[in-house]
């Protein structure tokens, strides 16, 4: 191997090229994040008759909407105030007044939520100063609700705008809370869940603990819309009465920890009992998720929950030998990682590379934490901050059995030789992963079914005659 | 309806589109909106390469991802950085179905995303140094690349970087092209000044500059094809087997030395002339290269391109271009023989980018369909001026069009399919109406060529015959 030619596949394959691949401080190639906007829009979608307006260059929104779109296969509306040269030297107000005005007049949002991008961010525009303007010209009506975020690109990653985004939009829209005002509600926070099936399946776990709640913000009518042969702009979402209302929630219930710790903090400042827990993936990740719900109606799990738990159990049971002590290697976000892995574990599964790209020092302690309490993740290693590139060397050098992530883990995995199952975003190369639910116990049985039956297809895919059986 | 009736009837449902929108912008978008009559001039009838009206929803990008998504990127043995924050390159990476030979990670860096991935800190303190540093680290990694195109994003060209002398000192250093190519975001309206600003870095840094080569009776170059599911390789079949020797391609599945060897060919066929005029004029008056325009979607366009391009070389070329298209002719009336009849009469919209909305016009005429409307998203008055010929009176032409502009021009005019992309695609199949993807042929392609057209014929027949939309409406919905 030490002779092999610089440049060369099998040079890319060798430790020596790890090595080299590992020192390098700068450069970053093909990381497994995306910017701050592309999550506020996620999020912005997911109010009701909200029009998400990116203040900045109409590049940006372009990008965004055609992300969104090219993963969901919907329709993803968003205007942009095309910020261009002279706005560079003269400030993005007059873009901003206008913008509004034309949107606003063709497509009588109940609210906008407005977010920038990076050049309104570099050359410092105040968009509070510039809303105000705006009212104060009747470009746009004065009690017109208008979220202002900054999500510049250069701050943290997608899941750092959705956060900032939720904030704004609960900021804007919710009454103060008072102590004669408070409701009877259990406000729940999917987090940057780009699976609508995954909100269905908490909105159906709550129905069934009959536990009154209001899922923020919730997209699935919007990225999952029925074809009804119209195209609605505004599909149902998280109403604006709930909005007014959500800081007289009883109670908040979050589910993904590192995308929403500036709307936490938030919350808990205006004097709301937030509640955290893991984003519920797997068996152990989804009973919290139905005692938190309990402890909040003071109810008793129904039998039914019960009951769909046990057929989890059951294909968990049926398919551990598949699982166990099988090695994988996992990208993505911090909660959809902490997720899979704890299912993984669960399963007797070997998590072995781990890259989070966009990761945080509480998320690194997590993730120890996590493995460190399971005998399968003894062999784990987190790399934070790395990205796919990375995750290549690792795959050739130190090979495991499966790669579990976004479609764009699927050139890593072709040059490793191993399966990838998709799970996250994007995934522009398979149909319709998003209208299957990875949380929940349904989530559970889809995650097992996945998995194992793509080790099963490659086992007869790659299995000689003499091997080939009709049973598994 | 007669074609006068048509006309009103499409002028008024412009009418009754613009009252949607205020004074201002109705102003504005009624000089990008009009209905073709008696071969006006079309350049003096629709304003184009304008501003884009703030807040209506555009399908337009941005500097960027014309120089990088649609010049640079596919160049497939140089190393593209996308230089600036994450995002730019993150949403532009592999997705726009470039292909081309090589190894993935050897020669072959087309499916990659390289990026400085710009902190709060790099903006204040400027990324000169971390740039130098990365293109260290690139020819480290990456020692088969040819060259290192930087494309900078907004924030690069807002805080002063001067990517300039870092590209001039980082050449010479590791002895390879450098290319700075300033396209960040906020310059221009549109895609279209990233494609000039791209082709001026080719022309500053590359053309002329390679090792030469011997220019052959027939060499030839395609310019403007952008390898979209394998056309470039189609179109070049065709011009291969008329005798002609294909040299270069810009820049589908492009090398730098085709791009330093563009001008070293007896003629340059472009095809996207929107993208690439500017360096086949520039390889004409420089280097006294010829180049013409050519079209190679549906039959009767590809006769005529082919009889056009022969018509440069001698008789051997001519003869042969001949007997091509005899050959070709008969396969292609099979194609249109099972189709056509499937599609005949069927009426088509379109809105795409550089050399589509007209271009394809005469392969749907091939097939019996007719457009009733076409626009483009960042074309010049010239892409319209040569447009009309392609079009009959009658014919809806809208610039820059908005989201509800099309959205109600199509419930009005009712085409039997919409050629779009993907911000559009599923607003109309919302609506129960055929779609296809005109910039990445929805997956499908090639649609250059005689390899193209049988694809293009069935991926259109597909759309407007499927079953599936009559499952749209429930039985018991009235």
């Amino acid at each position: 191997m030490e002779t092999c030619i610089k440049g060369s596949k099998e040079w890319l394959n060798s430790m020596e090229y790890r090595e080299l691949n590992f020192a390098r401080e700068k450069l970053v190639i093909n990381p497994a994040k995306a910017c701050q906007p592309l999550g506020a829009l996620l999020c912005a979608l997911g109010i009701e008759g909200c029009l998400p307006f990116v203040h900045g260059s109409q590049g940006c929104a372009a990008y965004f909407r055609s992300t969104l779109s090219r993963h969901f296969r919907e329709p993803v509306a968003a205007v942009s105030d095309s910020m261009t040269e002279d706005s560079a030297v003269f400030g993005g107000q007059s873009n901003l007044i206008e913008g509004l005005r034309n949107a606003y007049a063709v497509y009588k949002p109940k609210v906008i939520s407005v977010f920038t991008s990076c050049m309104a961010e570099v050359i410092g525009d105040d968009i509070k100063a510039y809303l105000g303007n705006a009212k104060e010209q009747d470009a746009i009506p004065q009690d017109l609700a208008v979220a202002l975020s900054n999500t510049p690109s250069f701050k943290g990653s997608h899941i750092t705008g959705y956060d900032s985004t939720l904030k704004s939009l609960i900021e804007c829209l919710a009454k103060p809370r008072q102590e004669d005002t408070i409701n009877d509600r259990l406000y729940v926070v999917p987090g940057f869940d780009t699976y609508p099936s995954n909100l269905r399946e908490y909105k159906r776990l709550l129905k069934a603990m009959d536990a009154p709640f209001t899922l923020l913000p919730d997209n699935s009518d919007v990225l999952d819309a029925p074809n009804l042969g119209t195209y609605e702009l505004y599909p149902p979402a998280t109403s604006i009465a709930e909005m007014n209302e959500a800081l007289n929630a009883k109670s908040y219930l979050l589910l993904q920890a590192y995308s929403t710790p500036t709307t936490s903090k938030y919350l808990t400042g205006k004097g709301v009992t937030v509640e955290t827990i893991p984003m519920p993936i797997g068996l152990s990740g989804t009973d919290n998720f139905i005692q938190a719900i309990a402890k909040f109606t003071g109810q008793e799990v129904p039998q039914e929950i019960t009951i769909e738990r046990g057929r989890a159990v059951d294909a968990m049971t049926d398919c551990h030998q598949y699982i166990h002590g099988k090695r994988f290697a996992l990208f993505g976000d911090p909660d959809i990682l902490l997720g899979l892995v704890s299912f993984l574990l669960e399963m007797g599964g070997e998590p072995v590379h781990i890259v989070c790209t966009n990761s945080t020092v509480p998320f690194k302690k997590a993730m120890e934490k996590l493995l460190a309490e399971s005998p399968y993740g003894q062999g784990a290693t987190l790399y934070p901050g790395k990205d796919l590139w990375h995750l290549r060397s690792l795959l050739v050098t130190e090979p495991v059995d499966m790669l579990i992530g976004d479609g764009h883990g699927k050139y890593a995995a072709r040059d490793a030789n191993i399966p990838l199952i998709r799970v996250g975003i994007p995934i522009y190369d398979r149909v319709n992963l998003h209208r299957y639910p990875i949380v929940g116990y349904s989530g559970v049985i889809n995650l097992v079914t996945m998995i194992v039956n793509t080790f099963l297809d490659e086992l007869d895919r790659t299995s000689t005659d003499a091997y080939f059986e009709l049973m598994r | 309806m007669s074609t006068k009736e048509i006309i009103d009837f499409r002028k008024q449902v412009v009418e009754e589109v613009l009252e949607l929108y205020p004074e201002k912008a109705k102003k504005n978008r009624r000089q990008h909106i009009t209905i073709k009559e008696n071969n006006e001039c079309a350049s003096c009838a629709v304003k184009s390469n304008s501003k884009t009206v703030p807040g209506l929803m555009t399908a337009r990008g941005c500097a960027y991802a014309g120089a990088k998504g649609v010049v640079w990127g596919p160049v497939r043995d140089c190393t593209h950085i996308s230089h600036g924050p994450v995002g730019c390159g993150y949403y532009s990476w592999a997705n726009r179905r470039n292909l081309a030979e090589g190894e993935i990670g050897v020669d072959n860096f087309v499916p990659f995303l390289f990026t400085s991935d710009f902190q709060e800190s790099d903006i204040i303190y400027g990324g000169d140094k971390k740039l130098e540093k990365i293109i260290h680290e690139i020819v480290g990694l990456f020692p088969n690349t040819k060259g290192v195109s930087i494309l900078s994003e907004c924030p690069v060209g807002l805080i002063g970087d001067d990517i300039e002398s870092v590209s001039r000192r980082m050449a010479e250093e590791i002895k390879l092209p450098v290319i700075p190519v300033r396209c960040e975001g906020f310059r221009g309206i549109s895609q279209s000044l990233g494609h000039h600003i791209a082709n001026d870095a080719i022309r500053d840094h590359l053309i002329g500059k390679g090792p030469g080569r011997e220019v052959g009776p027939y060499d030839v170059g395609i310019i403007g094809d952008y390898n979209i599911g394998g056309d470039a390789w189609a179109s070049k079949k065709i011009l291969e087997e008329i005798g002609l020797n294909v040299v270069n391609i810009w820049t589908g599945d492009s090398t730098i030395e085709m791009l330093q060897n563009g001008h070293l060919v007896k003629l340059n066929l472009i095809h996207c002339y929107r993208s690439m005029n500017y360096m086949a004029r520039h390889m004409e008056e420089t280097y006294g290269t010829p180049w013409l325009e050519f079209n190679f979607f549906g039959p009767t366009k590809i006769r005529e391109s082919i009889l056009k391009i022969a018509a440069m070389f001698d008789d051997s070329i001519m003869e042969k271009a001949k007997t091509v298209i005899e050959k070709y002719d008969a396969e292609m009336q099979k194609v249109i023989d099972i189709y056509r009849p499937r599609l005949e009469g069927k009426k088509v919209m379109l809105y795409v980018g550089g050399l589509r909305p007209r271009h394809v016009v005469g392969a749907y005429e091939d097939l019996g369909m007719e457009v009733i409307g076409t626009g483009y998203e960042f074309a010049h008055g010239e892409d319209y001026d040569k447009s009309m010929a392609n079009l009959k009176d009658g014919t809806l032409i809208y610039d820059d069009v908005t989201a509800i502009e099309i959205e109600e021009f199509v419930s009005k005019l009712k085409p039997d399919l919409v050629g779009s992309g993907i911000k559009e695609k599923y607003v109309f199949e919302k609506m129960g109406l055929p779609f296809r993807q005109m910039h990445s042929w929805d997956y499908s392609g090639p649609y250059h060529g005689y390899q193209g057209f049988p694809i293009f014929a069935r991926d259109m027949d597909m759309a407007v015959n499927s079953p599936t939309w009559k499952a749209v409406k429930a039985p018991w919905t009235k």
